[in-house]
């Protein structure tokens, strides 16, 4: 950091205190022009609240923030963008109701025509190889393709300093490699990225430098590339991850069987469910991979009674069919479920942590009788026995569901739905945005559940956490569900062969491997 | 210049402040509007807002008025905390009234007091068919409900209109539209001797407590809640929003019906064609400004009935036109939703470029 070449961004002691916590407890953050800096932390540690002091969504207590060497006072996000500075949440901010493309226009200057950002945002999402549909309305989008409009919409200013707040936490592999190449070319030009994530072996990929915050204080400061996943764990949470255990399976009987259940999409967005047909047994964790927008969203709703437009017959409940029935009457048959989106569907944002157990725990907390008592009491101590067994750090059971960070209210939910005890429980995601401590915690807890007799389904696209903690995987591609292989015998790239939908017979597969072989000669 | 900023969290001081504040507004305003019509302005806010209250009897006509529009404005509060919109009260209110009036019109001179019970039964009953409706084709037809029972007011209002000019008229009553002054025994029993006031009151008080308890304290409030906040959440719970729908639209519905019934069965005393006095928009009004709350509710009836007081008192004090009220309670609104914007934003002074923001 030379004397003539200004920092790009100087954070200089920072504080910003919450209610029940310090979030961010005098930080400092140099950043200089064109690098790559990762901010590494446990949830909770303070790195959102950071990202949007500097973003000008949250004003700080104490401190200020340099740019280019000059002291600015960001006041909020339009004047953060007419500086050059953009942004991706972590919980997504786009607009439900309308296209891809408008909620883009919405963000940009009043400059451009809605049909000049239309072009720009096709173009940008092509030239970064990020799958994006301008034309679609946001709220047919899946969480991962959401993630792909904000990446693009972050980059269409082309911004000077770029904050990406955990943006692979949904992305697939593939995906994040064609991000990180247009990272590096970004970087390349001088715009300086803060990057923030729990994956650490992205971290040690792609950046040049890495802040460490812990309890809202920087911790350390190091060269990701000279560290190992074990020695960054042990800077942000004091400790390595523990080791999962991994039992034998033993199953038991069938818990939830899928057969011929096929479901028209409701839009010409939505993916069209063809013949899906799976089990699931007790004692088992059986995992869904696939690029996100393959039918999961359907596939999901359809499990759990968001959506009745099922065959009847084709979804069973330890035999007795529950295609068409609601969530609650599923619940009260043993499912319960983790949805992907945390805030606005597995909790109601500006509800307290106690009035959300009630979504889906009444039957431990609501009492008997026509109008159904709910006792303050009752909600606050199941609400805080979630918090304490799973290490949720939020300001108690009355904090909103929205003062959390988002892998604590991930940790909740988790908790949640795992402490009604299920016997078949499905979940979406299920370490979404949490920190390698708590992953692992969460991943122990599913195991865990196993072991005692639960039936699992696990969607996710982290190839690597299916790997981890299935018995048997499925692969699904456009509304088609691949026959299922276990963990044993299967392989990222057989696993990544199956996603393009290649799996029917065995000539099938030769043909699909020698018209890629055959594609290399080309 | 001045500007405004998005503030990181809302405000709960500007929550119950705003309402406040837009009193202020309001009273400065009303002033300006005193003094363009040649008024004292003095003279002006005393018959608003110290007439009302001078003396017991004041007090009791306060309460008299109120008590319409707090029974209203809890149902609609239960409504549009599940986000649906009936802003078709006073349709509601209307046939209420007309239903309880047709049963008090079946007392005679030989009618015991049971009656009174099924007049406000049948009051109910009117205002939830008539929200029922609204609701059949939002949940059918998928028909906005905002519109639905907006429209309903009008047909309500030719309803009375018909039986008050037609069918139900008083064969003794020099043709004037009303029906027959009600039987004594059909007369809501007062609270105390000397007032108007009735035992509406205590159902209002109870209402207020009832609706804390069942929006605040039960599973099925709670549901409808989860359905106005996030209806993401509240299908993932498996809520019905069909029911929220339902129970939103009886609830306001029945109570609107339950206040016409004792307006007419009450200080009215018979159907005429003056019965839909706004109590039914003037509560949507009492809702918000009270913030949906039940507390809140009680205070902005009051605020709400020192305006219908004052705007009559105006009327005859000052001859100034009645309609002063619907301006004061319009401009409550009006400022109101003003001031609301200091609970997400905070107004800052800035001079033009973005770059020199002062501490
Ligand atoms: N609006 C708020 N009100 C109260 N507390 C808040 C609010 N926003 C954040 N916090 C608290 O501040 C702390 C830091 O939150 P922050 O979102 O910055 O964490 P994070 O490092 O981004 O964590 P994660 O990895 O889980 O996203 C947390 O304890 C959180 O509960
Ligand atoms: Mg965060």
């Amino acid at each position: 950091m030379s004397e003539t070449t200004p920092l790009r961004l100087e954070v200089k002691s920072v504080s910003k205190r919450y209610p029940s916590v310090v979030a961010n407890d005098d930080v400092n953050l140099l950043v200089a022009p064109g690098e790559i800096h990762a901010v590494l932390g446990e949830n909770g540690a303070g790195k959102s609240t950071l990202m949007k002091i500097i973003y000008g969504a949250v004003k700080p207590d104490t401190g200020e923030v340099l740019f280019n060497g000059k002291p600015t006072h960001v006041r909020n996000p339009q004047e953060a963008r007419a500086l050059g500075i953009s942004m991706v949440f972590q919980h997504f901010s786009l607009f439900e109701t309308v296209t891809v493309a408008e909620n883009i226009w919405l963000g940009l200057d009043k400059s451009f025509t809605l049909d000049a950002v239309r072009q720009k945002a096709a173009q940008k999402a092509k030239e970064y190889g990020l799958d994006v549909e301008v034309d679609r309305p946001v709220h047919s989008l899946s969480v991962g393709e959401r993630q792909r409009v904000e990446i693009v919409r972050a980059l269409l200013t082309d911004p000077k300093v770029l904050i990406l707040d955990e943006p692979t936490s949904v992305l697939t592999p593939q995906a994040v490699r064609v991000l990180f190449v247009t990272l590096r070319k970004l970087a390349a030009t001088g715009c300086s990225i803060l990057y923030i994530s729990h994956k650490l072996d992205e971290i040690r990929e792609l950046c040049t430098n890495c802040t460490v915050l812990r309890g809202g204080k920087v911790t350390g400061h190091v060269d990701p590339r000279d560290e190992s996943n074990a020695s960054l764990s042990r800077l942000m949470i004091g400790a390595e991850p523990p080791k999962l255990q991994h039992r034998e399976v033993n199953t038991g009987a069938v818990g939830m069987t899928v057969h011929g259940l096929s479901i028209r999409a409701e839009d010409q967005f939505g993916v069209t469910l063809d013949n899906i047909a799976f089990a699931v047994r007790a004692g088992e964790i059986v995992g869904v991979a696939g690029v996100s927008g393959n039918g999961q969203q359907e596939l999901l709703a359809a499990l759990s009674g968001e959506s009745v437009r099922a065959p009847s017959g084709s979804i069973k409940l330890f035999g007795n069919d529950i295609s068409r029935r609601n969530p609650r009457v599923r619940r009260a048959g043993g499912l319960h479920f983790v949805p992907e989106e945390r805030l606005g569907r597995g909790a109601v944002p500006t509800m307290a942590l106690a009035a959300n157990t009630l979504l889906s725990r009444a039957a431990d907390v609501v009492g008997k009788g026509a109008l159904g008592w709910v006792s303050p009491k009752a909600t606050a101590s199941l609400a805080g026995v979630i918090i304490k067994d799973f290490n949720v750090k939020a300001g108690g059971p009355d904090a909103a569901a929205k003062s959390l960070s988002g892998g604590n209210l991930q940790k909740f939910i988790v908790g949640r739905e795992i402490g009604a005890k299920p016997k078949v429980l499905i979940v979406a995601q299920p370490t979404w945005g949490v920190d390698v401590g708590a992953a692992a915690q969460i991943r122990g807890a599913l195991l865990k559940l196993r072991d005692e007799g639960c039936a699992l389904l696990v969607v996710s696209e982290e190839l690597d956490e299916l790997f981890e903690i299935c018995d048997r995987m499925h692969v699904i591609a456009k509304g088609r569900l691949s026959p299922s292989v276990k963990t044993s015998e299967a392989t990222v790239e057989k696993i990544g062969e199956w996603m393009s939908g290649l799996w029917q017979t065995p000539g099938v597969i030769a043909a699909a491997a020698q018209q890629a072989t055959g594609a290399q000669h080309a | 210049m001045l500007k405004l900023e998005a503030r990181p969290q809302p405000s709960k001081f500007w929550g119950i402040g705003s309402p406040l504040l837009a009193l202020v507004f309001t009273v400065i305003i009303g002033v300006a509007i005193f003094m363009l019509m040649g008024k004292d302005p003095v003279k002006g806010l005393l018959v608003f807002f110290w007439e009302p209250i001078k003396s017991g009897y004041a007090l009791s006509e306060l309460a008299v008025k109120a008590t319409p529009l707090a029974i209203i404005a809890l149902g609609l509060a239960v409504c549009f905390r599940s986000n649906v919109w009936n802003i078709g009260a006073e349709g509601q209110f209307v046939l209420g009234a007309i239903t309880a009036g047709g049963v008090a019109l079946l007392a005679d001179a030989s009618t015991g007091p049971w009656i009174i019970p099924l007049i406000l039964l049948a009051g109910v009953l009117g205002g939830m068919f008539w929200a029922a409706i609204a609701a059949l084709l939002r949940d059918r037809f998928n028909a906005n409900e905002i519109l639905v029972t907006l429209m309903l007011v009008y047909v309500a209002d030719l309803v009375l209109s018909y039986l008050v000019y037609g069918p139900w008229k008083d064969p003794n009553g020099f043709n004037f539209p009303q029906t027959k002054t009600f039987e004594k025994a059909t007369q809501i029993p007062k609270l105390f001797a000397g007032t108007r006031i009735n035992i509406g009151l205590l159902i209002a008080l109870f209402g207020v407590a009832g609706m804390w308890i069942y929006m605040f304290r039960t599973y099925g409030g709670f549901q409808l809640q989860v359905g106005g906040l996030a209806p993401a959440a509240a299908r993932y719970a498996g809520f019905s929003s069909r029911r929220a729908l339902w129970t939103a639209l009886l609830v306001s519905g029945g109570a609107a019906g339950l206040a016409g019934a004792l307006e007419v069965a009450g200080p009215i005393g018979q159907l005429t064609p003056y019965v839909p006095a706004g109590y039914g928009f003037a509560a949507i009004i009492v809702a918000f400004v009270g913030r949906l709350n039940p507390i809140g509710i009680v205070f902005s009836a009051i605020l709400m009935s020192m305006f219908y007081i004052g705007g009559e008192l105006a009327q005859s004090r000052l001859g100034l036109p009645k309609s002063l009220t619907g301006v004061f309670q319009g401009l409550l609104l009006f400022t109101l939703l003003a001031c609301d914007t200091l609970i997400a934003y905070r107004v800052v002074w800035k001079s033009g470029s973005i770059k020199s923001g002062a501490k």
